[in-house]
């Protein structure tokens, strides 16, 4: 019942044989090479636990770089002989952690990291996903502790952003924001991506705060730092389309909407332009949020409850999905969709719950605030 | 040092987190079963074939037609290694058929199509999938089943490699009898539903003679009437539901819960101040089109398609009648006994009327003006 009919279009045969049917990824030559190497290596010995965690790390990474989820699979597999292990190495386990959380499994995650932690205390790779998952749960005294356990363990500017980041959620919004602004300033020589990081994470800061000049700026900073992830374009765009500036988001996504995330943003910025191409996009979407139920796939939530909201104008759906994804994760964004949906269906219960959640933990956002006060107009 | 560079590392992959990707790997399988004959077409990327068997010869990063015909077989014999399908336990042997190309919305895929003759007619079909299973476990195959055009879908992965299908009944029985209990509860539990149609047969009973209410002389005219009025409403809201749940034509649920109030208003009233007395059946009907509406939110929230949406339609529309007969059973006997008491008319039926109006005048104003007037929680919250 999912399948649709373009799913099934017309098989054919090329043309010709020298018809180029699919470009793989680009990655650096050494890079291909190192890959192959390293699989055929662990081919021959797949219990070699150097081997297997050096090859996840780089399908970790790679998977970043290109936004593509077969690489988290691929590092899943490297780790097979321990994936099932009620206690792996130190080593495979903060990376079972970190595969476990790319999919959301958000309290797997961290009952490997409480272990990591229990036989490692100084592992600040695993004090630092379990700070930045407790701040997704919304869970904010516990991460703040988390990031509190870095200061001998990371460079200065990493657990400030990681204190910073959960302090901005939960009451101080001005100060952390300042404090992470100066701490950015003084740091000796951060590294290109880490800039790229903490300029976009100001920049949401600045958003939240209404401060739309100095959002503008962190973004458009972090932009001419280099190649530009999925993340930080998602948050550009989501800033454009709020500032009514969706012909600049096309322009922006127009050669990366093989992300999901960022085809939603894209369609988004073709319909609010009342572009007729909108609508193919609309329906390669839902043929993605089709297939990925019926894979149960929960990482997508948010982006659903958006798309059925905005694009479908189901906001019956989008309520009844935001509230799946909150039981997952409670960031503003979180909170914005759930909101969103049930002010569009004028479920007074939602709406209160949602409000109360954002007053008792002090979350300010200025998007938020908009439909709080939308809310009480509408009392 | 060391330590703090690793950590750098992976820090992005974890912030990265909320920004989600491209599609994963998922691989569509299509089989089409009838007796001891199956067709299949089983798309599967050219970027995992890439991955499990290299297709890339040249090594340019660019994968033409000609580097996946110099693989085909190597294709068919990695693919269907991967997938064993039984015919009530014994294994069918498969026969690749043909090799073409298809895009899916992430790129392109091999369409292998392939057919299989198992020895007699199955009943059970045992499917076993296992493709990339070693190589990604994230991997998924998206299975469609056709079989006496009923469809079933399913999904295969490394934690569930073995799926067994009832080809005989496949049961929709259990979803036709689910779809009607739905029905006959939606009825039960819509309020709004029940009070218009009271309020159309609050005056069943009775027979209105030189501008008074009279009791009804005899059970046959009162029955006819009632008979007529339900049938008409029954054929209306079937009409609509069936429209609107196969898409043919929707109207904002605001517009058509506001209407259904409004419906019970003008029902209600029109026994106060009587404008159309022999032809209720005709309000029945008029106003049946819209209800249906309303019922059909429920069904088109589902997204239903084929023969599980017919099949839902029929149950659910039955469910609701018999719901509807199962609320008059009790009122048609309780009012034709009690018709020519005072309570009847006076209480039962005006002040019966005159609440009606209030109720349904309150869900009007809110569903118009799209607000909450008192917190009839319960009352309100009518399931539409």
């Amino acid at each position: 019942m999912i399948f649709t009919q373009a799913t099934y279009a017309a098989p054919y045969i090329p043309h010709s044989p020298n018809q180029v049917l699919e470009k793989l990824p680009t990655t650096t030559n050494s890079s291909v090479k190192q890959f192959k190497n390293l699989r055929s290596q662990l081919a021959t010995d797949p219990n070699n636990i150097q081997l297997a965690s050096e090859l996840a790390k780089l399908y970790i990474e790679q998977s970043r770089e290109e936004g593509d989820p077969r690489y988290i699979g691929y590092a899943q597999a490297a780790l097979a002989p321990w994936w099932k292990l009620a206690q792996p190495p130190v080593d495979i386990l903060v990376l079972r952690a970190t595969l476990l959380q790319s999919t959301h499994q958000f309290d797997k995650s961290l009952a490997d990291l409480n272990l990591v932690l229990k036989l490692d205390p100084r592992n600040g790779q695993a004090w630092l996903t379990r700070a930045t998952i407790l701040q997704v749960q919304g869970e904010y005294a516990k991460a703040l502790q988390s990031c509190e356990h870095l200061y001998s363990l990371a460079p200065a500017l990493i657990t400030l952003t990681c204190k910073s980041n959960v302090n901005n959620l939960s009451g101080h919004a001005g100060q952390s924001y300042q404090e992470l602004k100066q701490g950015l300033e003084q740091a000796s020589n951060p590294s290109p991506s880490t800039q790229i990081w903490v300029l976009t994470l100001l920049a949401e800061m600045a958003e939240r705060l209404e401060d739309i000049a100095a959002a503008e700026k962190h973004f458009q900073h972090a932009i001419r730092l280099g190649y530009p992830d999925a993340y930080l374009l998602g948050a550009y765009s989501d800033f454009l389309l709020d500032q009514h500036r969706p012909q600049e988001v096309v322009k922006l996504l127009e050669d990366k909407t093989k992300i999901d995330a960022l085809l939603l943003r894209y369609a988004e910025a073709l319909t609010a332009m009342h572009l007729p191409e909108g609508k193919n996009k609309i329906e390669v979407i839902r043929q993605r949020f089709d297939e990925a139920m019926m894979r149960d796939d929960t990482v997508h939530q948010r982006e659903q409850s958006r798309f059925e909201l905005r694009l479908m104008h189901n906001p019956k759906r989008a309520l009844k999905i935001a509230k799946l994804n909150w039981e997952i994760q409670k960031e503003p964004a979180d909170a914005r969709v759930y909101l969103e949906a049930a002010l569009a269906l004028n479920d007074k219960k939602a709406t209160l719950l949602i409000i109360g959640w954002i007053e008792s933990h002090h979350l300010e956002d200025a998007a938020l605030k908009r439909l709080m006060t939308q809310q009480s107009a509408a009392k | 040092m060391i330590r703090h560079l690793r950590l750098i590392v992976l820090i992005f992959c974890l912030w990265n987190l909320p920004a989600h990707a491209h599609k994963p790997s998922d691989s569509y399988l299509a089989i089409t079963a009838e007796n001891s004959n199956i067709n299949g077409q089983w798309d599967i990327a050219l970027r995992d074939l890439d991955y499990a068997i290299g297709l890339d010869e040249d090594a340019d990063s660019q994968i033409t037609w000609q580097e996946v015909l110099n693989k085909q077989k190597a294709i068919n014999a990695y693919a269907f290694a991967r997938l064993n399908i039984q015919g009530d336990q014994v294994t069918c042997p498969i026969t690749p058929t043909q090799m073409l190309i298809d895009h899916h919305t992430d790129g392109a895929y091999a369409v292998l199509k392939f057919v299989t003759s198992c020895t007699n007619t199955i009943s059970n079909l045992s499917l076993r999938y296992t493709l990339f299973s070693e190589l990604d476990p994230s991997h998924r195959g998206l299975l469609r089943l056709e079989f006496r055009k009923m469809t079933k879908t399913s999904v295969f992965g490394p934690d569930h490699p073995s799926q067994v299908f009832v080809l005989e009944n496949v049961s929709h029985f259990n979803e036709f009898k689910q779809y009607l209990v739905e029905g006959f509860w939606h009825i039960w539990e819509g309020y709004d539903h029940i009070l218009f149609l009271l309020s159309l047969l609050l005056a069943a009973v009775l027979i209105r003679r030189d501008n008074v209410w009279l009791p009804s002389e005899s059970l046959k005219p009162t029955l006819i009437d009632i008979v007529k009025v339900v049938t008409a409403f029954t054929i209306a809201h079937s009409i609509t539901l069936t429209l609107a749940t196969l898409d043919v034509v929707s109207l904002p649920s605001r517009w058509v819960e506001a209407s259904i109030a409004l419906s019970v208003v003008l029902a209600a009233l029109n026994n106060l101040f009587p404008v159309i007395l022999k032809g209720r059946w005709l309000i029945a009907f008029a106003f049946g089109l819209i209800h249906g509406f309303g019922f059909a939110t429920v069904l088109s929230d589902l997204q239903l398609d084929g023969i599980t949406l017919i099949l839902a339609l029929i149950g659910f529309n039955l469910g609701v009648e018999i719901g509807q007969i199962s609320i008059l059973s009790i009122y048609i006997p309780l009012s034709y006994l009690m018709r020519r008491t005072w309570f009847y008319k006076y209480i039962i039926f005006y002040v019966g009327s005159i609440l009606i109006i209030c109720i349904a005048s309150v869900w009007f104003v809110e569903r118009v003006f799209n607000m909450d007037l008192f917190s009839l929680a319960n009352f309100t919250g009518t399931k539409i």
